[in-house]
């Protein structure tokens, strides 16, 4: 798992042609080849060069915003300012002066009304917990922070479905449904930095997607401002609504292209009283994957999560987190499996998840195991895995990869990969194996090009050979915007171009040669 | 020389407990119970002794209701030899209080004849820290509670203490009764393989009327009530204000 893209909410659409030019490239062999564009690392944004047609802040702007939102809203302070400016990995870096703290939809959409009038380019901002570049200006765009928002509007008791402002962090959400007997739909590392807006507006996956599918499924209404400031509602709390498009699902996981979400109904399942966790150990790849085959068959409906690592996932996590026990000290095993359980009896689950697990040994797909015997031990064993994404952090740099690629091919691009570093970093695989995700981790001590160069372009090719996605729950944001079409066709990109360009009404009157409505890319928006 | 370690099934440490709505207890139903975190380490402990060579046999007991041999059953699984469950169906009202659980305590010793008995300092549903100094009392044998450190010496075992300003290390003679702290040891995990053998290992079932215990208790909880909750903080927008509050409201200055 991973600090998942959790912030990135919204940019304003901007113009796209002149980008492509500027670097080159004409729009017509976008979609076919790589270009090479792939060093934004580490602060090296700048090059991207900024769109002119996006105005420059000035005094009068940011005296409107205190005239609307209050003066305490409307931050300015160098350090205030600095730590939205940038990523938890300090990878992506921009140069805002001005961070917004709206505290109303309202307020939103006057906000966004004002930028679109005044052409000033604006990026949403969440628990700012993205991995992909997403959440952070790439220039001098304006930040709305919409940590302000994060009253709960109400719980429905029978049904189980939460609604609440978009700014609501994931853990408080937790929390709060778990006293009511729920659980939320989706969990993840970050849980207690990201809001759930920048969830939704990520389609954040994570860890109990396998037995909760995704927010696609779980988002019930969402309240959504348009570029324009228009307020989109469509915050019902029903199930079941086969009355035309069904155009929430557009804003789930659009990373903010199309609208800022600014509250939501979720549908949250009943919190099951028994949960159970193994932590084991398998010999070799085709292994995990048999155990993931006998899990589905024979623990089907308790499974809540099937998480793989390799051994270079545990012995980094050993190394750098704190008070972290290895759950399986005895000699090392080349790859470990997490397996949890979740359901509504006790003994049943347990006697059931032992005797599948012995029947394994047996067969020799576990090599060793433990199974937690209480919570803190069962703690212990997903802070190893949830800790993995922190670890790699502390080695210096991390080159972070997350695919969906078919289950029996996951681990080969991790050994490809291997063999194409050497010695120039750590090459680290771990992931969602119940949902075919691999998150792929290069580590090492700084960021350089030559180890980029061995990863990139090769990695996106190798995915899309397999029509896997250069995606799986992390989102485009600026990391692989340029990359979309190693894993859509130039068609889908176009109509995606022609969905998003309509939101963005300001640019109808202010020219057409400035729009490139056939591509459809987060980063381009913010471009200034 | 046989190892008698106590364990007692409690609702899981991580859990938040919730008062009942008759408010005679905590609510239990449906709530994750496992192994008091300090009787594991008493566990744990108990099986280094054996694994090092001081000790033969690791005997865990327990004393509760049917699903307390899941808590045995996870001592099994750590590497107990063998086990004794005490049954005994609680009732809210009359809880089986720390001299009941050390007179039912010193019957399953009386009959075992450990060398030691390690006990956890304390069970973290009722704080009660007093049956491992009871066990010792009714027994008559030495006690060395709250270890940090224990070390087998034939006939001796000599026991560190984390008292106020440093380590205090006793002697005693054994036979006797240790009660561990936070810092002994680290818990193992139970593998699959002794998991596996747990299954095989024995539980023997007795009363307290087998034991000839009279458990009746003459204490009586009354009622039992959540903390008062605490009042929400409120934001101040200035240094005078806080000095206006400290002043006239906290009156602290």
């Amino acid at each position: 798992m991973a600090r998942r893209a959790a912030a990135g909410l919204l940019r304003r659409l901007g113009p796209l042609a002149g980008e492509l030019q500027a670097r080159g490239m004409s729009p017509t062999h976008y979609g076919t080849t790589n270009h090479g564009f792939s060093r934004f690392y580490l602060l090296q944004v700048a090059h991207i060069q900024r769109n002119p047609a996006y105005s420059v802040l000035n005094s009068d702007d940011v005296s409107y915003f205190k005239i609307v939102l209050g003066e305490s809203s409307v931050v300015q302070d160098e350090d205030r300012v600095a730590v939205a400016n940038v990523d938890w990995m300090g990878k992506y870096k921009g140069s805002s002066q001005l961070l917004l703290l709206p505290k109303s939809t309202t307020e939103v959409s006057k906000i966004l009304s004002y930028c679109n009038s005044r052409r000033l380019a604006v990026v949403p901002q969440g628990g700012n917990t993205g991995l992909v570049g997403g959440s952070v200006p790439v220039h001098d765009e304006v930040i709305i922070s919409l940590g302000g928002m994060n009253n709960i509007i109400s719980f429905d008791n029978v049904n189980g479905i939460l609604t609440c402002e978009a700014g609501c962090v994931l853990e408080n959400l937790s929390s709060f449904v778990e006293n009511k007997g729920f659980i939320m739909p989706l969990d993840l590392g970050a849980k207690g930095s990201c809001h759930i807006g920048g969830n939704i507006s990520t389609n954040a996956g994570g860890l109990r997607f396998i037995r909760y599918g995704s927010l696609h499924g779980n988002v019930l209404g969402l309240e959504v401002v348009l570029a324009d400031g228009t307020v989109l509602d469509m915050l019902t709390t029903l199930r079941k609504d086969n009355t035309g498009y069904d155009l929430k699902h557009l804003f789930i996981g659009s990373e903010g292209s199309l609208g800022v979400v600014t509250k939501a109904a979720i549908l949250t399942p009943a919190k099951l009283p028994s949960t159970n966790v193994a932590f084991l150990s398998c010999n070799d790849y085709m292994s995990c994957q048999k155990l993931l085959l006998a899990a589905k068959r024979n623990l089907g409906e308790i499974v809540s999560a099937f998480e793989f690592m390799d051994r270079h996932c545990i012995d980094l996590a050993m190394k750098y987190l704190e008070g972290v026990q290895n759950p399986l000290p005895a000699s090392p095993y080349s790859f470990y499996v997490l397996i949890e359980t979740t359901g509504s009896d006790e003994s049943y689950d347990k006697a059931k998840l032992e005797a599948f697990l012995l029947r394994s040994m047996e067969d020799g797909l576990v090599a060793d195991g433990v199974i937690a015997q209480d919570i803190s031990q069962a703690s212990n064993f997903w802070r190893v895995r949830e800790g993995i994404s922190e670890a790699s952090v502390k080695v210096g740099a991390v080159y972070k990869y997350d695919l969906s690629i078919p289950v029996e091919k996951l681990y080969d691009i991790v050994e490809e990969i291997r063999s194409r570093v050497g010695g120039m970093g750590e090459v680290l695989g771990y992931g969602h194996l119940g949902d075919g995700n691999l998150h792929l981790n290069i580590v090492s001590n700084k960021y350089s090009d030559k180890i980029l160069a061995q990863i990139e372009p090769f990695v996106y090719e190798w995915t899309s050979n397999q029509r896997g996605s250069i995606s799986a729950e992390h989102g485009l944001g600026l990391m692989k915007a340029e990359k979309i079409h190693y894993s859509k066709s130039s068609e889908a990109v176009q109509l995606m171009g022609s969905i998003k360009n309509p939101y963005c009404s300001w640019k109808r009157s202010y020219g057409a040669e400035l729009i490139e409505p056939s591509l459809w890319l987060v980063p381009i928006q913010r471009r200034l | 020389m046989k190892i008698l370690v106590a364990v007692k099934r409690v609702v899981d440490y991580a859990v938040k407990v919730r008062v009942r709505p008759d408010l005679t207890g905590v609510e239990t139903a449906n709530v994750k119970m496992s192994m008091n975190p300090f009787c594991e380490i008493a566990v744990e402990e108990a099986l280094r002794l054996r694994e090092a060579g001081a000790a033969a046999e690791v005997v865990a007991a327990t004393i509760g209701p049917a699903q307390s041999a899941d808590t045995l059953r996870t001592a099994l699984a750590m590497g107990a030899d063998r086990a004794v469950h005490v049954l005994h169906n609680p009732d809210p009202a009359r809880p089986l209080l720390p001299l009941a659980v050390a007179k039912i305590l010193r019957a399953v010793a009386l009959r075992e004849n450990p060398g030691l008995v390690i006990l956890g300092k304390q069970a973290i549903d009722d704080d009660c820290n007093q049956t491992g100094q009871m066990l010792a009392g009714l027994l008559n044998w030495p006690q060395g509670t709250f270890a940090s450190k224990v070390i087998l010496d034939k006939e001796k075992a000599i026991v560190e203490r984390e008292v106020d300003g440093g380590i205090e290390t006793i002697c005693l003679d054994l036979p006797a009764v240790i009660t561990t702290d936070l810092r002994l040891n680290q818990p193992r995990y139970a593998t699959l393989p002794n998991i596996m053998k747990a299954k095989s290992k024995v539980i023997k079932k007795v009363t307290p009327e087998d034991l000839n215990v009279d458990i009746r208790s003459d204490m009586e909880v009354v009622q039992v009530t959540e903390p008062p909750k605490r009042k929400a903080g409120v934001i101040l927008s200035s240094v005078d204000d806080l000095l206006d509050k400290l002043k006239n409201e906290a009156h602290v200055l």
